[in-house]
């Protein structure tokens, strides 16, 4: 006998619920499990700082340095040592001087073979009176080739280290002139008459650099200290007409990639093929000795240049 | 000990100037004061190299006269390195203060001491 | 000539030992610039008078430059740091 149930029944049976959740209309789970909807994470700002606290506590205890009687003491071990140290290292070099040959004979074995040849051939081969710049800017150009692009590499990272942008450049700027007097009268009046004798004098040791004692590096250093001096009277102002940061660029380009290519065409074609383009000249005259006065002039420079963005980038970050 | 310490004063002088530039890198904690340590040192091996060079009774190799033969002049190599040296040593200097600078601008100190004390506090 | 590199010499032994017991930066700077002047006298003493050029010009010159420029760099740097300190203490 089955009885049709009424729909009050068939509402409390297994089936209906089943059914009625296959459909969807019923979630089963809705207010039968605990749901809070999650706290939102809010910071406590005492605890931070509390535990900010200890921390530094604990630092300032571990790294106590005036209070450490261990760290004094190996401070003191540290300061004996090597004193003592450097005393033997004294004693040793001096007993190694001893035995070595006297100064100013000339049985020597550092003068060997290799400086009779550049002081007899010198002359002949190179054309410069001076054998020291024959000796750097022609038998070992690679070296000095290598030398500059030292200076070059240095000047690009002193730049990436103090570089700055615009806006900080002109706050360094502001800071930088306030510890001087600014347009200082005595001391234009003498850069006026000074940094046209000191330039004049740094060109003359470049030309001579094949005839007497100088060349490119001592006369591009003067040449920079002129232009220092320039910049310290009168301000960035007046030297950023002929002295920006392009300029730099440029003239390191040329001088660089100049001395590159011209030694290496003469390396290439055996060392002394360049001469019959080039003529050496009479020893003793301006021009004379071949490739040395360009090089010497493409050195000198590049010194001067770097020496001058040597001590713009030390004042204010650039050019 | 040889025999030729008094002959060879340069090079003793060298070897001691030497010692005080590595003194000062060791004991001195100022920055600046290393750097100028290490420069002294550089300057000492420079006055060896131009010892080895030097003949008694000769003179700086640039030709007088057309005279090309080798019992006039002193030996020119040592010359030529020194002069790469000295030039190659100055922007070791400017890239050494550069460096400094920059320490200065975080640290706010030209003390190693402390600069180092600083860092192990932040924990690095 | 010989007492002359002599002296020299001494010179230069001073001047190295003074730099580290001087007290003051600048002091030390302008000892280590005296230095390279003395080396420079040596050079020529040493017949290597393109030495004694590149010494003085680089030496004496550049590198003293280069540190008084640091010096003056850190100076302006320490003054603009008081200053942002005692803004912020005004306010």
């Amino acid at each position: 006998m089955s009885r049709k149930k009424t729909a009050e029944e068939y509402r409390k049976t297994f089936a209906f619920r089943f059914f009625r959740w296959l459909s969807g209309e019923k979630d089963p789970y809705t207010g039968e499990v605990e749901m809070h909807p999650q706290k939102e994470y809010q910071p406590d700002p005492g605890a931070a700082l509390r535990h900010e606290k200890e921390h530094d506590a604990i630092m300032d205890k571990v790294y106590d340095t005036e209070h450490n009687k261990w760290l004094h003491l190996f401070h003191r071990l540290y300061q004996a040592t090597s004193i003592l140290f450097c005393l033997f290292l004294i004693a040793l070099l001096l007993v190694t001087v001893s035995y070595l040959p006297a100064v100013g004979t000339a049985t020597r074995p550092v003068n060997n073979e290799v400086a009779e040849r550049y002081i007899e051939k010198g002359l002949e081969e190179t054309g410069a009176v001076n054998i020291v710049a024959g000796m750097i800017l022609d038998y070992r150009a690679f070296d000095t080739l290598g030398e500059s692009h030292v200076l070059f590499t240095a000047t690009v990272t002193v730049l990436i280290l103090l570089r700055l942008n615009k806006r900080e450049k002109d706050e360094a700027e502001v800071s930088d002139r306030r510890f001087e007097p600014k347009n200082d009268a005595i001391l234009q009046l003498v850069a006026t008459f000074l940094v046209p004798i000191i330039i004049i004098f740094g060109i003359y040791i470049i030309l001579n650099g094949h005839l007497g004692p100088g060349g490119g590096f001592s006369g591009g250093a003067v040449i920079g200290a002129g232009l220092v001096l320039y910049l310290n009277a009168f301000g960035f102002k007046k030297t950023e007409r002929f002295f920006t940061e392009k300029t730099y660029k440029w003239v390191c380009f040329f001088s660089l990639s100049f001395y590159c290519l011209a030694k290496s065409y003469s390396f290439y074609t055996g060392a002394n093929q360049l001469h019959s383009v080039i003529p050496k000249g009479t020893p003793g005259a301006i021009l004379s000795s071949g490739l040395i006065l360009p090089l010497n002039i493409a050195v000198g420079l590049v010194v001067a240049c770097t020496i001058y963005a040597f001590y713009a980038m030390f004042r204010k970050g650039g050019f | 000990m040889g025999p030729n310490l008094f002959a060879n004063y340069g090079e003793a002088v060298s070897a001691i100037l030497f010692c005080i530039g590595f003194t000062n890198l060791l004991l001195q904690t100022n920055l600046i004061k290393k750097i100028i340590g290490l420069n002294i040192m550089d300057s000492a091996i420079y006055l060896f190299l131009a010892e080895k060079g030097y003949i008694a009774g000769r003179v700086a190799p640039i030709v007088v006269n057309g005279i090309t033969s080798t019992e006039a002049y002193i030996n020119p190599i040592p010359s030529g390195l020194v002069l790469t040296g000295i030039v190659v040593s100055v922007s070791v200097t400017a890239l050494m203060l550069s460096l400094t600078i920059r320490l200065y601008l975080r640290y706010h100190s030209l003390d190693l001491d402390e600069i180092s004390t600083q860092l192990k506090k932040e924990g690095k | 000539m010989t007492a002359f590199q002599i002296i020299l010499m001494g010179l230069l032994i001073i001047c190295a030992v003074s730099v580290s017991f001087s007290k003051n930066l600048l002091n030390s700077i302008l000892i280590y610039m005296s230095f390279s002047l003395v080396m420079s006298m040596l050079w020529i003493c040493l017949e290597s008078p393109d030495l004694a050029i590149t010494e003085a010009a680089v030496g004496a010159g550049i590198t003293s430059v280069l540190f008084f420029v640091t010096l003056k760099k850190i100076r302006a740097i320490d003054a603009s740091g008081n200053e942002t300190k005692e803004e912020k203490e005004h306010e």
